[in-house]
C-alpha cells in the first residue's frame, strides 16, 4: 500500500466515519436518556434515503400514511383508561395536536412529489415526515414499559425495528433506490479526487454535532435531557417526566438519522433493510465509548470508519465481519479496564 | 396563634403505600395546613421515606389524599404534582452531579420556564440570597460539593420551582451540628415566607423545636400525634427519641418563646 492509496482509503474512512458518529451519537443520546438501545435507528435511515428517491420520482412516499396512521393511534393511545365523557371532550383537542404535524408533513410531501425538481423541498418534506415517527414510536411501543428493566427494553427494540423493517419492504417495495447527487462537483487536490459529496456529507455532519453540542450546553431543553440522564428521579422531581424526555431524544435520534439517510441517498443504493446495517456500525462506534460518552462515541465511529475502508483494501469479502469483530476487543478492554459498576438499573 | 386553623393543604386519609406486597405505610391519617411545619419523626425503617415517596407520586398509594383541596383521579403524576405546587426534597438528594451548581437551580425551575414564566432570574438570586455558598460554588459542578452544600443546593432546586408545599425527607442525615442548625433556620424562615412543610427526621429534638404539629410514626403506622410542643413533652417520645438531655430543656423555652413572637 502507498501514500495515494492510504490518502484514498482515509477519504473514505472519514466520510463513513462521519456518518456512523452522528448515528453513534444518537445512540448515545436515547440510550442515557431512556435506557432503551435504538433498534430501529435503521429505519430510520432507510425512510428517510428512500422517502426522498421515491419524492425525485414524483411519489408521495408510503411513510407519509405510517405517519398518519401513527398520529390517529397516538391519540388512541393517549384516550385509553380515561373515562368516556373527559376522552370525548379531550378528543378535539387531541386530535389537533397530534395530527397537526402528521398532515401538514403529508401536504409537504405531496406539493414536493409534484415538483421534482426542487431538492430543498424534498429535503424538507423527508425531515418532516420521518422526525415526528421518533416520538410516536416511542409512546407507542415504549413510554408503556418506560419503567421496564434494560433487556426488556431491547427486546421490544428489536420487535419494533422487525415491524418497520416490514412496513419498509410494503412502502418501498424489494428494489433499491438511489437518489439524486446533490452536486456532481469534485476537486482533484494532489493525487486525491476529493467529491463536493464527501466534503458535504463531512461538512454537515460536524455541523450537526456543534449543533447538538450546543443544544446540550446552552438551551435548557438539553439541559433537562442531560439532567434525565444523569439522574432519573431528580429529573421527576424537577417536573421532567419520563415521557416528556423519551419523546424528545426519540425526535431527536429519528431527526438525527433523517439526516444520515438524507446524507447516504445518493451515494450507494439504499433497501429498505440497508438501513440497520449502517447503524450497527454507529452502535460499534458508540460502544466504543461504552454507550455513555459522546467524544468516545465518535472517536469510535471513526474507527470503525478506518477498520471498514482498510478491511475493504485488504479482505474485501470480510469487510462488515471485520467491523462487528471490533466489538469483541472493545468489550474486553471495557470490562478490563473500567472498574465494575453495577448498572443504573434504578428508577 | 394556633396554624392548626389554617386551611388544609394536604389531606390524607387511610394512606397505604407498598412495595410490591409489602406495606411500608399501612392506613396513616393527617393533614398538612397552610404555613405550618407538621413533622414526622421515629426510627430508622418506620416507613417515613416511603410515605413522602407515596405522597408525591413516586411510589403508588392507596387511600384518599387530597392535594390543595382537590382530590384527583387517577393519581396525578410525580410531574403534575410539582406543577400544582408541591415540590420533594429526597434523602438522597438526587442532584445533577455533573451539572454545575447553577445548572442544577435553573433546572429546579424547568417546569415554571416552559410555562412561559421568565422569572427564573429573579428566584436564582434569591436562593443566592438565602444560600450563599451556593453563589460562590455556582460553576462548581454538584458532585464536588460538600453534605451540607448538597442539601442546600437540593432545597434551592426545589424552591426554584416555588413549592407551596415541600416535603423534606431527612434534611439533617449525615450533616454536621453546626450545618444542621443552618438548615433548621432556614426551613424555619421558609415558613415564614408563606410555604407548607412536611419534615421527616430521625433528628427528633431538632424536628419537634421546629414544627408546628407532629406525628411519630413506628412500624408503618402513627402511634402518638398532637401539637409539637406537647410531644416535645411526652414521657414516651422522651424516652424513645429524645433522650435525657436536660441541656434541651431551657433551650427549647427560649424557642417556644421567640416562635411565639413572630
Amino acid at each position: 500500500m502507498n501514500l495515494d492509496i492510504a490518502l484514498w482509503l482515509s477519504q473514505d474512512a472519514i466520510t463513513n466515519g462521519a456518518v456512523y458518529a452522528l448515528l453513534a451519537i444518537a445512540l448515545v443520546l436515547v440510550y442515557t436518556v431512556t435506557r432503551i438501545i435504538f433498534v430501529p435507528q435503521g429505519e430510520f435511515i432507510s425512510f428517510a434515503a428512500l422517502s426522498l428517491a421515491s419524492l425525485q420520482a414524483g411519489q408521495v412516499p408510503g411513510t407519509v400514511y405510517l405517519l398518519i396512521a401513527g398520529g390517529i393511534l397516538v391519540v388512541a393511545a393517549d384516550s385509553v383508561g380515561l373515562p368516556r365523557a373527559v376522552a370525548l371532550q379531550r378528543l378535539p383537542g387531541r386530535l389537533i395536536r397530534q395530527m397537526a404535524l402528521p398532515l401538514a408533513a403529508g401536504g409537504i410531501a405531496w406539493w414536493s412529489a409534484s415538483r421534482p425538481d426542487d431538492l430543498w423541498l424534498q429535503i424538507v418534506a423527508t425531515l418532516a415526515i420521518v422526525t415526528p415517527l421518533g416520538p410516536m414510536v416511542y409512546r407507542l411501543a415504549f413510554q408503556p414499559i418506560a419503567h421496564a428493566s434494560v433487556l426488556v427494553l431491547l427486546i421490544v427494540a428489536v420487535a419494533v425495528h422487525y415491524v418497520l423493517t416490514g412496513m419498509g419492504l410494503v412502502f418501498f417495495g424489494g428494489e433499491g433506490l438511489r437518489s439524486n447527487p446533490y452536486s456532481s462537483l469534485s476537486f482533484n487536490v494532489g493525487v486525491l479526487n476529493v467529491t463536493a459529496q464527501s466534503l458535504l456529507i463531512v461538512f454537515a455532519s460536524v455541523t450537526l454535532m456543534a449543533a447538538l453540542w450546543f443544544v446540550f450546553e446552552r438551551t435548557l431543553y438539553g439541559k433537562a435531557l442531560n439532567a434525565t440522564a444523569i439522574n432519573r428521579t431528580g429529573a421527576q422531581l424537577i417536573g421532567v417526566s419520563p415521557s416528556f424526555s423519551g419523546q424528545l431524544s426519540f425526535a431527536l435520534a429519528a431527526f438525527i438519522a433523517a439526516i444520515s439517510g438524507l446524507l447516504i441517498a445518493p451515494t450507494t443504493t439504499v433497501y429498505y433493510d440497508t438501513g440497520f446495517l449502517i447503524s450497527l456500525k454507529g452502535f460499534v462506534g458508540a460502544t466504543v465509548g461504552g454507550m455513555a460518552s459522546y467524544p468516545l462515541a465518535v472517536v469510535g465511529s471513526l474507527l470503525v470508519g478506518f477498520l471498514e475502508a482498510g478491511s475493504s483494501f485488504w479482505w474485501s469479502a470480510f469487510k462488515d465481519s471485520l467491523v462487528f469483530t471490533l466489538i469483541v476487543p472493545v468489550l474486553l478492554w471495557r470490562s478490563l479496564a473500567t472498574p465494575h459498576s453495577e448498572g443504573d438499573e434504578r428508577q | 396563634m394556633s396554624r392548626r386553623e389554617a386551611p388544609a393543604l394536604l389531606v390524607a386519609r387511610d394512606v397505604t403505600v407498598a412495595y410490591g406486597k409489602v406495606a411500608a405505610v399501612c392506613g396513616v391519617s393527617f393533614d398538612i395546613r397552610l404555613g405550618e411545619v407538621v413533622s414526622i419523626v421515629g426510627p430508622n425503617g418506620a416507613g417515613k421515606t416511603t410515605l413522602l415517596a407515596g405522597l408525591m407520586g413516586l411510589l403508588p398509594l392507596r387511600g384518599e389524599v387530597e392535594r390543595f383541596g382537590k382530590g384527583a383521579v387517577p393519581p396525578p403524576t410525580v410531574e403534575q404534582l410539582v406543577r400544582a405546587g408541591m415540590g420533594l426534597i429526597p434523602e438522597r438528594r438526587e442532584l445533577f452531579a455533573t451539572l454545575s451548581v447553577e445548572d442544577n437551580l435553573r433546572l429546579g425551575g424547568f417546569d415554571r420556564w416552559r410555562q412561559g414564566e421568565r422569572d427564573g432570574a429573579t428566584d436564582l438570586a434569591n436562593i443566592y440570597a438565602l444560600f450563599p455558598q451556593l453563589r460562590e460554588r455556582r460553576h462548581q459542578q454538584a458532585a464536588t460539593l460538600s453534605g451540607g452544600e448538597r442539601q442546600m443546593l437540593a432545597m434551592g432546586r426545589a424552591l426554584m420551582a416555588r413549592p407551596k408545599l415541600l416535603l423534606l425527607d431527612e434534611p439533617s442525615l449525615g450533616l454536621a451540628p453546626l450545618v444542621t442548625r443552618e438548615i433548621f433556620r432556614i426551613i424555619d424562615r421558609l415558613r415564614t415566607e408563606g410555604v407548607s412543610i412536611l419534615l421527616v427526621e430521625q433528628n427528633a429534638s431538632a424536628a419537634l423545636q421546629l414544627a408546628d404539629y407532629a406525628y411519630v410514626m413506628e412500624s408503618g403506622s402513627f402511634v402518638l400525634e398532637g401539637p409539637a410542643a406537647e410531644l416535645a413533652r411526652n414521657e414516651r417520645v422522651i424516652e424513645a427519641y429524645l433522650g435525657l438531655a436536660p441541656v434541651e430543656g431551657p433551650r427549647k423555652l427560649q424557642r417556644e418563646t421567640a416562635k411565639q413572637q413572630v
